[in-house]
């Protein structure tokens, strides 16, 4: 059951560029490619990975085989249901439990999974989300209703934007305006009481804590480049955050 | 009983449901929120009853945190960022960042560079949590596997 290091190693990109695109961490990416080929028994196995792309070198038994492959990655989203998928995988692998052929099918399966739940149960969890984190910041109980309703139409803005428009910077600062237009009038028809409480609240589900904290543990693992990259994606998003809410703090 | 709906109720279900929009599998839902409880309960434990300051609190939580969340990966068989991200949710400087865009868009530059700092540090807080709460298995593993003279 030899089979050619090539098409190892497209496996290998497609396992790393699915984990990658779903918000796992570099060296979780990098630690699954380079098991995964060696379960398929190649020697020499170099995975270098950043947050926009993966480069892969791989060397059999051959040392004159030796290949080089490079997969460019365009976008990034969080989708940590695929990320255990693609981690299970890769251990039944590692256990013996898949052969190359049933490795490659579910990986192709795993790739055109949707989301677990349908949109409107995300939005509506996001807007609840927002709700509790406006009373988790010391608001009240009036402030509750505004923050799902503005928390849950950000949301809504978010995700139809980002469908249209392929840019994430656009359609979270249009977002956030949003938010803060909402917020502002619902407290001016007097149905919430702290203007502040209720837009904190509202942009919880746009704030980056996932990109942060990966842009910290990147750097102190030693991936300085993924680190540094994934940063600036973070500050990215809190500046168009906070572009979007300065702005309507600045109309009102 | 409004402590409980307050600060135990209303975090499990913040962070839960935000588990959610981040497509955690179905099973993890449960344990993400009570993940998401523990941290923020330490962290207004620490914080407002015990006094103590901001940047240490939110360490304290995230450590606790992390090291929940490794337990959690191994039982659930997930990989361990599906229970951290949740976990940490509820302590990201979210309020703090707020008032320093607010301080900059009133011109207010030395209260807007104070609260900046503020949140630079409780970032750092919660990725060095989480990476210490990492660190320390591969080191009892080390210590397990050495072998010995």
């Amino acid at each position: 059951m030899s089979h050619s290091v090539n098409d190892i190693m497209d496996v290998c990109l497609s396992a790393g560029e699915l984990m990658l695109k779903s918000g796992a961490e570099t060296y979780r990416v990098e630690d699954t490619m380079t098991r995964i080929a060696r379960s398929f028994g190649m020697e020499i196995v170099h995975a270098y990975v950043t947050p926009t792309a993966i480069i892969l070198s791989v060397q059999g038994d051959d040392p004159s085989e030796t290949q080089t492959k490079l997969c460019r990655i365009t976008e990034r989203s969080i989708d940590l249901y695929k990320v255990t998928l693609v981690n299970a995988l890769s251990r039944r692998l590692a256990n013996g439990e898949l052969t190359f052929a049933e490795m490659k099918r579910a990986l192709e399966k795993a790739e055109k999974t949707t989301f677990l739940y349908p949109l409107w149960l995300q939005v509506v969890s996001a807007a609840i989300g927002s709700g509790c984190f406006a009373l988790m910041f010391q608001g009240g109980w009036t402030d509750f209703i505004p923050s799902v309703i503005a928390g849950g139409s950000g949301y809504i803005v978010f995700i139809a934007l980002h469908r249209f428009v392929r840019i994430k910077f656009f359609s979270e600062l249009v977002a956030a305006f949003t938010i803060g237009l909402i917020a502002e009038w619902m407290v001016m028809l007097g149905i919430g009481e702290r203007l502040d409480k209720i837009i904190i609240g509202s942009v919880m589900p746009l704030v980056p804590g996932l990109f942060i904290t990966n842009a910290v543990r990147d750097l102190m693992a030693g991936d300085l480049l993924s680190g540094l990259s994934r940063g600036v994606e973070a500050f990215l998003t809190a500046f168009a955050i906070g572009t979007g809410i300065a702005v309507v703090l600045a109309i009102f | 009983m409004a402590v409980f709906v307050n600060v135990f109720l209303v975090s499990f279900i913040a962070a839960a449901t935000f588990g959610i929009t981040f497509n955690i599998p179905k099973t993890t839902v449960i344990p993400c929120g009570f993940v998401g409880m523990i941290g923020w309960v330490l962290y207004i434990g620490l914080f407002n009853g015990a006094h103590l300051n901001e940047v240490f609190s939110t360490f304290i939580a995230s450590f606790v945190v992390a090291v929940i969340s490794q337990f959690l990966a191994r039982f659930y068989k997930n990989p361990v960022i599906v229970f951290n991200v949740s976990g940490i949710i509820p302590l990201v400087p979210g309020g703090l960042a707020y008032n320093t865009m607010r301080y900059f868009v009133e011109s207010n530059y030395m209260d807007a560079m104070a609260s900046a700092s503020k949140v630079l540090l409780i970032a750092g807080a919660i990725a060095f949590g989480l990476v210490l709460a990492g660190i320390i298995p591969e080191i009892l593993r080390r210590f397990r596997t050495r072998p010995t003279p």
